[in-house]
């Protein structure tokens, strides 16, 4: 049995400890925010915070989170209004949205590591994040809106 | 002008392809059986809106004009409005009801969306694909509202005892002026519920000038808080109680099949609980599975884990040699002979051999694969001949049609719950991995989700075509065109349902090909034979991809072979304000419209490229290594000319510092998603341009994932991209936006490369070819 800390909810697993925790998350704890874009981390669509860091859940396995603290877009902000999602809806960012939350997580864990990025600081943290639809564009401006106050 | 066409040969393309029996479905039509108010052709009373027609009543089921089917007002005065299409990034699931909205006076605020299962006799046609939604429903959805609004204004009416010409509808309420009076929509439900739906003819439409929403902007879409708080439903993101999870291994080969299997250690995999072949059918198989061997287990994670586990002997097929390198000599080799004419001006073969000079183009476009992000996914539920599915389709009443079909039940017993797409892109038109999901979830007795791999999305999905389009160009003298052939050799779509097809459909053949609409004498355009070896599908802009990239690319080259400027040259070939006049192809197909509300107007053409060359700053000086390159392209009957700058520096590194795009889409909805798509496209256009490649050696795809299929990531994207959109005039018929972005990036991208380097690109990707 193994005990991990989602969101600040402790929750056991009894299964293959090698699962990816990203399954683990969508298919066992029921957080379907978290989406599979490509298991392998590339496409950063299932990036979640695990200690103030974004980490791809797909490739990290559920023993490897044990006494981690890890956090996904279900348990950002209380009321989902951290100045990331904020600065996203007042942009319009998202088309389809699949990766979005993905790529909030880790424009997220950006303003936690830089809380002043510069545009060219933000594109090269965000490069991890494959957003199919294109909306590279917003996703820049927001994360940078995020940065200086929405 | 007004071309006499075969309606039978308008018919929406998708499905034209996928129903066996078409005329069936239109016989069915005739008798009524859709219900509420079929439509023929959309009728409007008010000059200003001067009547016309589209292809909508074209399409399976036409289109459903209802109040009834489309509003429910609750007492506390929420409208509930349904979205019938699907939503994959458009925007369609906000812009529809909100032009219901707008004409029944409901405050956007207090409106929500309802999505419709798949029902097509109750709703209309549900495809959602070839940039339709808006210029076929613009105006059943507006008269849709405007019922609405009468049976409100109506019911007031009636309650204080006044002539229903005294009461108006604003703002959510009814007002009756010259008392003061007013009743919310919700106060009202109950009675307008009641009264009789007026008929079409009768209507009132909202004056344009009185708009709230249509055309202003800044409208937020239905899901934007979903999204951002990880709330809203893909396919993937549903969860049924006892549900399985499902991944399959399908035939590395198209129309491979398995010759055995051992499940002994895929079944030694935690959490893996069954292992059985799942039916597949003989190539070509529409949008029927490729069979396989399914693995079942408690999450998707395990099942992946048994999957790798298992060993499966295949049986490769027909297709077993499927080789892109020699697959593209015979491409080249095809495309230097004659090959059947579809469209011929003048006499392109005696111009050509009396011209001073000819250039000749050869461009290359390999296959490419839609990696939407959310591969294909869905959950079916099986219970004794009753099916319900959940699914990220674009095709929702297709997909009823074909699990029903399939399943060999009644299509009444068949639910499709349709969920948001996470990106369709074409890919998810065809429904093949709901029918493997209720095919499993029949043989289990559970709920099961198919869950489709990147590696199976990029392995077995349904590619864009690969081609050769090679285009000669005669020029008299003075440096004038007096001629040009241009043959297109492409495996075609139609290959995907009928064996041995060979030649495009004339759906592909209308994708810049036989509508070229350059003023040429002598214009020829011919397609020689390809066969498939895969299964060949929509993917975003279709055919549009590689006519614009070729015929774009020609225009810079002959401007570049006689020293002009390259937007110049570009009008120069477009040539005078005409409707250009097609009366001698066979079928112009013209996506499916008609060519009297969507001629090809070359006013239109030339307005875009002088609106982007204006506003992009055509001819201004730019830094070293960077170059400004321009396309137009006329697809899904809008027009947009967009003007790329690049920068390359000493290594070969490509890098976008801008983009301009201007399009003309007619009448529109929400211009805000309009620059959404368009910014989009850019990204979509650059990831093409840059890698796009799906090669095959053994018959199989050598890629799988973003690694060896990459595409366009914030890094490398353009650092901004400008759209313009042109007004419209009162009386312009609405056209196509998702698609139509991306044609014309491509070759504008590569006339710029080559106005930076004077390196010509005419095989894409451009991948490796700048550097050294």
């Amino acid at each position: 049995m193994i005990k991990v800390k989602i969101n600040g909810q402790e929750q056991n697993w009894d299964g293959d400890p090698d699962l990816p925790l990203l399954w683990f998350l969508r298919d066992e704890a029921g957080l379907t925010g978290t989406k599979y874009g490509c298991g392998q981390a590339l496409c950063g669509s299932c990036t979640v915070i695990i200690d103030k860091q974004a980490v791809r859940a797909c490739i990290t396995s559920v023993s490897d989170v044990v006494g981690r603290d890890v956090t996904t877009i279900e348990g950002l902000h209380p009321t989902g209004d951290h100045p990331v999602q904020k600065a996203w809806r007042q942009l319009n960012v998202p088309q389809c949205g699949y990766c979005q939350t993905g790529q909030i997580m880790q424009g997220a864990a950006l303003l936690m590591d830089n809380p002043k990025p510069s545009h060219d600081q933000i594109r090269e943290a965000m490069a991890g994040n494959i957003c199919r639809c294109g909306c590279y564009q917003r996703i820049e401006n927001a994360v940078h809106l995020a940065s200086t106050g929405v | 002008m007004n071309i006499l066409t075969n309606p039978k040969k308008l018919r929406g393309f998708e499905r034209h392809l996928k129903v066996e029996n078409v005329s069936r479905r239109s016989i069915l039509k005739g008798l009524g059986i859709a219900g509420g108010f079929a439509l023929a052709a959309p009728v409007m009373s008010r000059p200003a809106f001067a009547a016309y027609e589209t292809g909508a009543s074209k399409m399976p089921h036409g289109t459903v004009v209802d109040p009834r089917v489309f509003v429910s007002i609750a007492p506390d005065g929420i409208v509930t409005i349904v979205g019938h299409r699907a939503e994959m990034g458009t925007g369609v699931r906000t812009s529809l009801p909100l032009i219901v909205a707008e004409e029944m006076e409901a405050d956007w605020s207090r409106v929500r969306v309802q999505q419709a299962p798949g029902n097509e006799a109750k709703y209309g046609n549900q495809d959602t694909d070839g940039s339709r939604s808006t210029r076929h429903y613009l105006m059943p959805m507006r008269q849709i509202g405007a019922s609405a609004r009468s049976m409100l204004e109506a019911a007031a009416a009636k309650r204080w005892g006044v002539p229903a010409t005294e009461v108006k509808a604003r703002n959510h309420e009814v007002v009756h002026a010259a008392s003061g009076r007013k009743l919310g929509f919700g106060e009202l439900a109950a009675d307008a519920a009641k009264e009789s739906v007026p008929g079409i003819e009768g209507l009132k439409l909202k004056d344009p000038k009185d708009f709230r929403y249509l055309g202003k902007g800044q409208i937020g879409i239905v899901d934007l808080r979903d999204i951002t708080v990880g709330k809203a439903h893909y396919g993937a993101d549903i969860r049924l109680p006892g549900m399985k999870y499902a991944v399959i291994a399908r035939p590395p080969v198209t129309g491979g099949k398995v010759k055995s299997f051992d499940a002994t250690e895929a079944m030694k995999v935690s959490g893996v609980e069954k292992v059985l072949e799942v039916k597949g059918w003989p190539w070509p198989s529409k949008f029927q599975p490729l069979g396989g061997v399914a693995v079942i287990a408690r999450n998707t994670g395990a099942a992946i884990k048994g999957r790798d586990a298992l060993k499966i002997v295949w049986d490769d097929g027909a297709n077993g040699k499927y080789d892109s390198v020699a697959y593209r000599a015979s491409l080249e080799e095809a495309a230097r002979k004659p090959g059947l004419v579809v469209r011929k001006e003048g006499d392109a073969d005696a111009a050509l051999k009396s011209a001073d000079m000819v250039i000749t183009g050869e461009y290359y476009v390999p296959h490419l694969a839609h990696v939407s992000m959310e591969p294909p996914v869905a959950v079916a539920d099986v219970k004794g001949d009753k099916c319900e599915i959940w699914a990220p389709v674009q095709s929702a009443g297709g997909t009823r049609e074909d699990v029903a079909k399939t399943l060999g039940i009644p299509e009444a017993n068949v639910t499709v719950n349709v969920t948001l797409l996470g990106g369709g892109f074409g890919r998810k038109s065809k429904c093949d991995f709901a029918i493997e999901a209720a095919l499993l979830s029949k043989e289990l007795g559970a709920p099961v989700k198919v869950q489709w791999t990147r590696e199976d999305d990029v392995r077995n999905g349904f590619l864009h075509t690969v081609s050769l389009e090679r285009i000669e160009a005669g020029l008299d003298k003075s440096g004038k065109v007096i001629a040009w052939r241009h043959r297109s050799v492409a495996p075609t779509i139609a290959s995907t349902f009928a064996a041995g097809a060979k030649h495009e459909a004339p759906f592909e053949l209308g994708m810049g090909l036989i509508d070229n609409p350059f003023e040429i004498a002598n214009l020829q355009c011919e397609n020689p034979e390809a066969a498939a070896h895969t299964r060949i599908g929509w993917f975003r802009a279709v055919s549009n991809i590689p006519r614009a990239f070729a015929v774009q690319s020609m225009v810079a080259e002959i401007a570049s072979a006689t020293k002009r400027d390259p937007k110049d040259m570009l009008l120069e070939l477009i040539g005078s304000p005409r409707l250009v006049n097609l009366s001698s192809v066979k079928d112009p197909w013209n996506y499916g419209e008609p060519y009297s509300s969507y001629p090809i107007d070359t006013a239109r053409l030339r307005k875009v490229v002088e609106l982007v060359a204006d506003k992009g700053g055509w001819g201004r000086s730019v830094p070293k290594g960077h170059g400004l390159g321009i396309a137009v392209h006329r697809s899904f009957v809008s027009y947009i000319a967009t003007i790329v700058e690049v920068a390359i520096d000493g290594k070969g590194k490509l890098t976008v510092p801008r983009v301009d795009t201007a399009i003309d889409c007619g009448t529109y909805v929400n211009p805000e998603r309009i620059e959404s798509q368009i910014e989009g496209a850019a990204i979509m256009g650059l990831s093409l341009a840059k890698y796009g490649e799906i090669t095959f050696k053994d018959g199989k795809v050598q890629q799988g994932n973003f690694d060896d299929f990459p595409v366009i990531r914030m890094d490398e994207s353009p650092l901004v991209t400008h759209v313009y959109i042109v007004p419209p005039g009162p009386d312009t018929p609405p056209s196509g936006v998702g698609e139509p972005g991306v044609p014309p990036f491509a070759p504008a991208l590569i006339n710029a490369i080559f106005a930076a380097t004077g390196k010509r690109i005419r095989s894409l990707p451009i991948g490796k070819q700048l550097e050294a």
